[in-house]
C-alpha cells in the first residue's frame, strides 16, 4: 500500500497491456461508417510554377468522389498554414514571414508540396485517380542548400525575399566578444555541418475527419502531438470553425519525436473536405510520402570560434550559422535554430563573453522545424566538437580543459551571457561519474590493443546542458511565442476514491499513463491503479498546450501536482469538520486525513464518499464535490545536463565505424521512474548516434529531388548497431517547481552526436584528422583516412 | 497495384502455359515483385505463383553436384545440411540474404531471375560456375546475367532449379549497405581443382568476375596474392552511400576476405 | 477471388480482390489492426505475422497467396491460462518495458517468438542480428533484446514443464 506505486519507483506500464495484444487504437486503424479514402497529389517538382490541375481523367475513374485542389481551398477563403512563433532580426525587424497555403495554388516550393486531395471509396481507387491528374508545370531552377540560398542570383523561393533571408537573429554581447578574441593567446575555429535528418517515427502520419450536419460539429483525429492546439490553429485560423463546434482527437500516437507537433496542411486539408463533402474523409501517409511532407530537423552550417587564454580557459565564444528553413515556415520552424540554440552555446562553462548570429534561410526543401532536441543538438555539437579541437591544439587534456572552465556547484543559480539562468545543476559530479563508469583511464591499453587487430579505437566525451520543461509564457512572448507555454491538469476524484486525471499534455509512448498516477499516487497515498490518465481528446480535456520540448513532467506534471494539492486541502477542510477538529490539527500522510495527537482519522475514499453524499459536510462554507484544475506557468526553463562517453572502433579497410559502448550520465532532478527514464535515454542516445553514424537526408543540388527518399537510402539504426548503454542519473533537484524535475525526454539526442563524434576524431586523430562531419558513415571515413595517409604534397 | 490475374498451378508444364497464354508474370517470394508492383512501377496482367509446384521444391546433392530448386526458400537452403556438407559457404550466403522474414519467403529462383544488382545469389552462381535449369534448356552461369535486372531468360521461361558444381573451398563476403542492407559490394570466390573463380555483385549494374584475380588466387590462394589487384572505378555503381572508387576499393577488401575464409574451411 | 485460411484458430472464408495484401485482409477486412504498417519498402517489420508457423511480412504478401495457410496475428497470441492470459514472450516485453509508442511492438513480438523457435540458447548478438527486419525508433532496442531474451528462456522453460507433464 501507500507509496509502492509512488514517485521513484519502476513500475511497470499500466498502458502496455493494449499494445502487446494489438489493441492499440492507432489513427490508421479507426474506421467510421461511410468513410472515404484520400490521396494527395504533390509536386515531383523542388521548385514550378504551377499554371493548372486537370481533374478530369480522375474525377471520370470508378469510385471517385472528389478532386480538390489548391484553387479551391482559395476560392473557399481558407487561411493559411499558421507559424506559431515570430522571430526578430538584428534590425528589430520582424521576420519575413510570407504565406503558407494549405495546398499549393500558384507555386510548388519543394518536392513533395501538396497540390490536390484524391478522395475515393478505396484508398487503391484513390491512388490510381491520384496518378490520372495532370498537372502542369512551368519548372524553375531550384536551390537546395542554405550556402547556395544566400548567393546573389539565387532562385529566390519567395518572388518577395529576393535573398532567401527569412531573418538574420543574433543574442549575446558582440562587442564584448569581439574584445575577448583580441586578447586571446590562442584562437580556436571550426566549421562544420549539422546534417538534416528525417524523424521517422514508426506510425506514419495519418488524418480522419468527419462532419456532422445535424450538429453542426466537426471532428478531427490526428496523428498528433498537441491537439488543444490544433483545435485552435486550425479551427481559428485556418478553417473558420467555432472552438466549442470542433473536436481534435489524438488517440494512441505511435511515436512523435517533434515529427508530429506541428499543424499540418494534411490535418487542414482533410478537415476542409471533409465538412465540404459531408462524408469521414481517412488519410494515411505512406512512408516515402512522409519523406516529403514530415517536417525535417537540424541542417546547419556553422563556423565557430573559440577565444581562450594561455592555460586554456575561455574567454569567448563566437558562432556564425546558416539555418535551413526548407520551403515554408512550419509551426515552430523559425525558433529552433534561434532561441532553443544561441542560449545553449554556454553549455556548462563560465565562458563570459558569448555572441551568436544565425541566418534563417528559405529552399526548396522539405519545411525544417524541432525535430528531438531541436536546436540543443546542435549546440552542443559545435561547442563540445569546438572544446575538443581547442584541447587538441593546445596540448591540454580533454578532460582537463573542461574541468577549468565548469560551472562550479556554488555558482548555481548561474546566469550565462546568453538569457538563460540555470538554477541548478552538478556538471562535474556528472562528469566525475561518466567517466568512472567508462573507465577512461584504462582507454590507453584499449586503444593499444585495438592497433593490433589493425582497428581505430576512439573514446570521446561531451558534456552539455539543455533547456526544456518549454516554457514560462512572458519570456517566451518575448522571443516571439505566439502563445502560451502553460499547461493544465484536472484532477477529478471519483465517490469511490478512485482519480481521473485529464491533462493536456500528449503521450506518444512517454508513458504518462504510469508517470503521472504515479505523482497522484504519491502525494494521495493510494495505489496507481486507482488513478487513471487521459489526454488527447479536446472534448474531454481542458486546453492544453501538449507534447514537446520535454515538458510534459516540468510543465504537465507541475500543473497535476498542484492540482493534487488542491484536492488534499479540500479534503483537510472536510476531514476537519468530520472529525471535529481545526484544519491546523490536520494531518494527510499515508491516505489518511488525521487529528495530530490522537488516533482519529478518516480515509481518503471516505473523504471522497462525504464531498459526494455531503450529508455530514461543511455546506455552508465549502462546495460539494472533488474536482480540482490548476494551470501552471512554469517559472522558468528546466535545464537537464550530463556528461556522456562513447568509445568506437574503426576498421580502415572499409570504413565502418562501430559503437563500442555508450555512458550516460544526466542529472534529470527528481526521477519519477528509472525504469522509463533509461527507456527515454535508450531512445534518445540511439537517435543521436543514428545521426553521428548513419542518418541523413540528402537533395540532389541540382534537381532538389530528395535521394535518401525511403528507409532503402535513409539508414535507420537497427538494434545490431548499437551497443548496451549503460544510463546513470545524477540529479540535482529543480529549484523552482514543487516536484524538482527538470525532464528527459531528449538529453539523449542532445548529448550523443557530439559524444560519438568526439570519439571518432579521437580514433583517427593519430593521422592527424581533426574533424568529421556527420554521418561518420563508411565511404566518408575511408576517404578522410585515404587522404591522411597520402604523403603531404609540397605547399 | 492494378488488377491482375492471379493463378497458381500445380505443374512446370502448367505454369509455362499459363505464362504464355496471360502474359503474366512468375512470382516465386513475391520479395522483389510485390514492392515494385505496390509502387506500380510494374503492372503485370496477371500472376503465376509458383508455389504451388512442388517440383520446384528440393535440394539434393549426387554426382559431384548440388541440385537446389528454383522455389526453394531462403531460410532451407540455410538450415539445410546437405548445403552446409557440400558447399557451406551457399548456405551461409543464404542464411545472410535480407531479415529472417525475407528468408522464409523469398527464393534462389526469384532472386537469380531477378538479377538485382545488389542480390547476393548471383555471385554465387557466377562464383561456383553454376548451371541455370529452365523448363527448356540449360544456362551457364557465365552467360546468364547479362545486364541491369536483365537476363538471358526468354519471355515465359522458367527457372527450375540451380545446380551447383562443388568446390574445394569457397566463401563469400559482403559489405553491407547501412540503410538497405544490401550488397554494397559482395564477393564469392570458389577453388576449384583446375582453376579459381571470383564473382562481384553490388559494385557494377551486373555480377562480374575478376580474372586478374582469378590468375593471381590459382596460382597462390592466399590474401596476400591479390594484394596489389586494384579494380578500376569506371563502370562501378555510385551511390548517396558508396561511391565508384570506394566500391573498387572494397572489392579488392571483400576478395580478401573472402579468400581467407575460404582457406580457413577444410576442403 | 475466394480463399479460405485459418485465422488465430478460426477459420474463414473470404472472396477477396487479386491485389489485397495480407495485411490489408486483416487489418481492413478482419478488423485486426493490431499488425501495423509503418514503411513501404518491406524493411521495418511492423506488419510482422506468423504464416504457417515462420515469420512473414504481411505487407508483402498477397492475401490469395495465403489461401490453405495457417496465419497467426498479434490478437491471436495466448498464454498457457487460455484465451485472455498473455503469451510469455508479451510477459517479457511488458517485465522488460520493451516496448513504448507500441507501434513496432505486434511485428516486434511475432518476430521474437519465431525467433525463439529457432534459437536453444541464444545470445544477445543473435538477438540483435535477428532484429535487422524490425524498426523501432523509441526504444533504442536495449530493452526489446531484453525482453527477447527474457521470453524466449520462459518458452523454452514452459515447454520443457510442459513436456515434464505429458510424462
Amino acid at each position: 500500500m501507500g507509496n509502492v506505486t509512488g514517485i521513484g519507483a519502476s513500475i511497470l506500464r499500466k498502458e502496455d497491456l493494449r499494445f502487446i495484444t494489438g489493441r492499440g487504437n492507432y489513427v490508421a486503424d479507426i474506421k467510421l461508417p461511410g468513410m472515404t479514402y484520400a490521396v494527395f497529389v504533390r509536386s515531383p517538382h523542388a521548385h514550378a510554377k504551377l499554371l493548372g490541375v486537370d481533374a478530369r481523367a480522375a474525377l471520370a475513374m470508378p469510385g471517385v468522389l472528389a478532386v480538390l485542389t489548391g484553387a479551391d481551398m482559395k476560392a473557399d477563403k481558407v487561411g493559411g498554414i499558421p507559424c506559431g512563433w515570430g522571430i526578430t532580426g538584428k534590425d528589430g525587424l520582424p521576420m519575413k514571414e510570407p504565406p503558407h497555403p494549405a495546398m499549393a495554388y500558384d507555386k510548388v516550393r519543394h518536392v513533395g508540396d501538396p497540390i490536390a486531395l484524391v478522395v475515393a471509396e478505396t484508398v487503391d481507387l484513390a491512388r490510381l485517380a491520384a496518378d490520372a491528374v495532370v498537372v502542369d508545370y512551368d519548372v524553375l531552377p531550384a536551390v537546395v542548400g542554405v550556402l547556395e540560398a544566400l548567393r546573389p542570383g539565387a532562385p529566390a523561393v519567395f518572388e518577395d525575399i529576393p535573398d532567401n533571408l527569412c531573418c538574420d537573429w543574433e543574442i549575446g554581447d558582440r562587442a564584448a566578444t569581439d574584445a575577448a578574441f583580441a586578447g586571446a593567446a590562442h584562437v580556436a575555429r571550426i566549421s562544420l555541418v549539422n546534417n538534416r535528418l528525417v524523424g521517422n517515427p514508426m506510425e506514419p502520419r495519418a488524418a480522419i475527419a468527419q462532419y456532422e450536419r445535424s450538429t453542426d460539429r466537426t471532428t478531427l483525429y490526428s496523428t498528433s502531438q498537441f491537439p488543444h492546439v490544433v483545435k485552435l490553429l486550425m479551427g481559428n485560423f485556418v478553417l473558420g470553425i467555432p472552438q466549442h463546434k470542433l473536436r481534435v482527437v489524438a488517440p494512441d500516437v505511435g511515436g512523435g519525436f517533434g515529427v508530429k507537433q506541428f499543424h499540418y496542411a494534411e490535418e487542414a486539408v482533410v478537415t476542409w473536405a471533409a465538412r465540404r463533402l459531408e462524408v469521414p474523409v481517412k488519410w494515411v501517409s505512406e512512408r516515402s510520402e512522409g519523406f516529403v511532407s514530415d517536417a525535417q530537423g537540424r541542417d546547419h552550417v556553422t563556423e565557430a570560434e573559440l577565444a581562450l587564454d594561455e592555460t586554456g580557459k575561455f574567454l569567448a565564444l563566437r558562432v556564425s550559422t546558416l539555418a535551413n528553413m526548407g520551403g515554408y515556415l512550419s509551426t515552430f520552424g523559425p525558433n529552433i535554430p534561434t532561441n532553443l540554440y544561441g542560449p545553449l552555446l554556454a553549455g556548462v562553462y563560465t565562458t563570459p563573453a558569448i555572441y551568436c548570429e544565425v541566418k534563417v534561410v528559405f529552399t526548396n526543401t522539405v519545411p525544417v522545424d524541432a525535430y528531438r532536441g531541436a536546436g540543443r543538438p546542435e549546440a552542443t555539437f559545435v561547442l563540445e566538437r569546438l572544446v575538443d579541437v581547442a584541447a587538441a591544439e593546445m596540448g591540454i587534456d580533454r578532460v582537463a580543459i573542461r574541468r577549468r572552465n565548469m560551472i562550479p556547484t556554488t555558482a548555481y543559480p548561474y546566469q550565462t551571457p546568453v538569457m538563460m539562468e540555470y538554477d541548478s545543476g552538478d556538471p562535474s559530479g556528472c562528469l566525475d561519474r561518466a567517466l568512472a563508469q567508462a573507465d577512461w583511464d584504462g582507454f590507453p591499453a584499449r586503444r593499444a590493443e585495438a592497433a593490433k587487430r589493425g582497428k581505430y579505437r576512439g573514446i570521446g566525451l561531451a558534456t552539455y546542458v539543455e533547456a526544456c520543461g518549454l516554457a514560462p509564457s512572458r519570456i517566451a512572448g518575448r522571443l516571439g511565442a505566439r502563445g502560451g507555454l502553460y499547461e493544465s491538469a484536472t484532477v477529478r476524484v471519483h465517490a469511490t476514491g478512485d482519480v481521473t486525471v485529464l491533462i493536456g499534455t500528449h503521450c506518444h509512448g512517454q508513458g504518462h499513463e504510469t508517470t503521472f498516477a504515479q505523482i497522484v499516487s504519491d502525494k494521495l497515498g493510494i495505489p496507481a491503479d486507482k488513478i487513471e490518465v487521459v489526454f488527447g481528446d479536446t472534448d474531454k480535456v481542458q486546453f492544453g498546450m501538449g507534447t514537446y520540448g520535454s515538458r510534459s513532467l516540468s510543465v504537465g506534471g507541475s500543473a497535476l501536482a498542484k492540482s493534487v494539492d488542491k484536492v488534499i486541502l479540500k479534503g483537510r477542510k472536510i476531514a476537519a469538520y468530520m472529525l471535529e477538529a481545526g484544519e491546523p490539527d490536520i494531518v494527510f500522510e499515508d491516505g489518511k486525513f488525521s487529528v495530530t495527537g490522537t488516533d482519529r482519522s478518516l480515509r481518503f475514499d471516505e473523504i471522497c464518499l462525504a464531498a459526494y453524499i455531503p450529508h455530514n459536510y461543511p455546506l455552508e462554507v465549502l462546495e460539494p464535490g472533488l474536482e480540482e484544475q490548476s494551470f501552471y506557468d512554469p517559472v522558468n526553463f528546466t535545464f537537464p545536463g550530463g556528461a556522456h562517453v562513447a568509445e568506437v572502433e574503426i576498421d580502415p579497410d572499409t570504413g565502418s565505424v562501430q559503437l563500442l559502448s555508450y555512458v550516460a550520465v544526466d542529472d534529470i532532478g527528481t526521477v519519477i521512474n528509472p525504469m522509463i527514464v533509461a527507456g527515454q535515454l535508450h531512445g534518445g542516445i540511439t537517435q543521436g548516434a543514428g545521426q553521428a553514424l548513419c542518418e541523413t537526408a540528402v537533395y540532389d543540388d541540382a534537381s532538389g529531388q530528395l535521394l535518401s527518399g525511403s528507409f532503402m537510402d535513409y539508414a535507420m539504426p537497427r538494434a545490431d548497431i548499437m551497443p548496451n548503454m549503460k544510463i546513470i542519473t545524477h540529479s540535482t533537484r529543480c529549484t523552482h517547481n514543487d516536484l524538482g524535475v527538470k525532464g528527459c525526454g531528449e538529453v539523449g539526442t542532445i548529448g550523443s552526436p557530439a559524444t560519438v563524434i568526439n570519439a571518432v576524431v579521437d580514433a583517427l586523430s593519430p593521422l592527424g584528422i581533426t574533424h568529421v562531419d556527420m554521418p561518420a558513415a563508411p565511404n566518408r571515413i575511408w576517404r578522410l583516412i585515404q587522404a591522411a595517409r597520402l604523403p603531404k604534397a609540397a605547399e | 497495384m492494378q488488377g491482375f490475374t492471379y493463378h497458381r498451378p500445380a505443374s512446370v508444364a502448367d505454369a509455362v502455359a499459363l505464362l504464355r497464354s496471360t502474359g503474366g508474370t512468375g512470382i516465386a517470394g513475391g520479395m522483389s515483385l510485390l514492392p515494385v508492383m505496390k509502387h506500380r512501377l510494374a503492372t503485370p496482367p496477371a500472376l503465376v505463383d509458383l508455389s504451388g509446384v512442388a517440383a520446384l521444391t528440393g535440394i539434393a546433392a549426387s554426382g559431384g553436384t548440388l541440385s537446389i530448386g528454383a522455389m526453394t526458400r531462403h531460410v532451407a537452403v540455410a538450415d539445410s545440411a546437405v548445403v552446409a556438407a557440400a558447399i557451406p559457404a551457399l548456405a551461409s550466403l543464404a542464411a545472410g540474404i535480407g531479415d529472417p522474414a525475407v528468408r522464409n519467403r523469398g527464393t534462389i529462383g526469384g532472386a537469380i531471375a531477378n538479377a538485382d544488382p545488389a542480390a547476393d545469389y548471383p555471385a554465387a552462381i557466377l562464383g561456383l560456375g553454376a548451371t541455370v535449369v529452365t523448363d527448356r534448356r540449360e544456362i551457364a552461369g557465365d552467360d546468364f546475367f547479362t545486364g541491369l535486372f536483365t537476363t538471358a531468360l526468354a519471355p515465359g521461361e522458367l527457372i527450375v532449379a540451380l545446380r551447383f558444381p562443388l568446390p574445394l573451398a569457397a566463401a563469400y563476403a559482403k559489405f553491407r549497405s547501412p540503410a538497405s542492407r544490401y550488397a554494397v559490394v559482395g564477393v564469392f570466390v570458389a577453388r576449384f581443382a583446375d582453376g579459381v573463380r571470383v564473382a562481384v555483385t553490388g559494385a557494377a549494374p551486373s555480377v562480374f568476375r575478376v580474372a586478374d584475380m582469378e590468375a593471381a588466387l590459382a596460382a597462390r590462394f592466399a590474401p596476400s596474392a591479390i594484394a596489389g589487384i586494384a579494380i578500376p572505378p569506371d563502370g562501378l555503381n555510385g551511390d548517396i552511400h558508396a561511391e565508384p572508387a570506394f566500391r573498387a576499393h572494397l572489392v579488392g577488401v571483400m576478395a580478401a576476405r573472402a579468400v581467407a575464409a575460404a582457406s580457413s574451411v577444410a576442403a | 477471388m475466394e480463399l479460405t485460411l485459418d485465422i488465430n484458430g478460426r477459420r474463414i472464408k473470404a472472396d477477396v480482390p487479386t491485389d489485397m495484401l495480407l495485411v490489408d485482409l486483416l487489418r481492413e477486412r478482419l478488423g485486426l489492426t493490431g499488425t501495423h504498417v509503418g514503411c513501404d519498402t518491406s524493411q521495418c517489420g511492423a506488419c510482422v505475422v506468423h504464416v504457417d508457423g515462420v515469420s512473414v511480412k504481411s505487407c508483402t504478401m498477397l492475401a490469395v497467396a495465403a489461401d490453405g495457410a495457417r496465419v497467426t496475428s498479434i490478437e491471436g497470441l495466448s498464454g498457457a491460462g487460455g484465451k485472455n492470459s498473455l503469451h510469455p514472450m508479451q510477459i517479457a516485453f511488458h517485465e522488460n518495458h520493451g516496448l513504448q509508442c507500441g507501434f513496432c511492438t505486434p511485428g516486434m513480438i511475432m518476430s521474437a517468438i519465431d525467433f525463439a523457435g529457432r534459437h536453444a540458447a541464444p545470445t544477445e548478438a543473435d538477438v540483435r542480428h535477428w532484429l535487422e527486419g524490425n524498426m523501432c525508433r523509441c526504444t533504442g532496442y536495449q530493452n526489446i533484446v531484453a525482453a527477447i531474451l527474457a521470453g524466449t528462456a520462459a518458452m523454452h522453460a514452459a515447454a520443457a514443464t510442459s513436456s515434464l507433464e505429458k510424462v
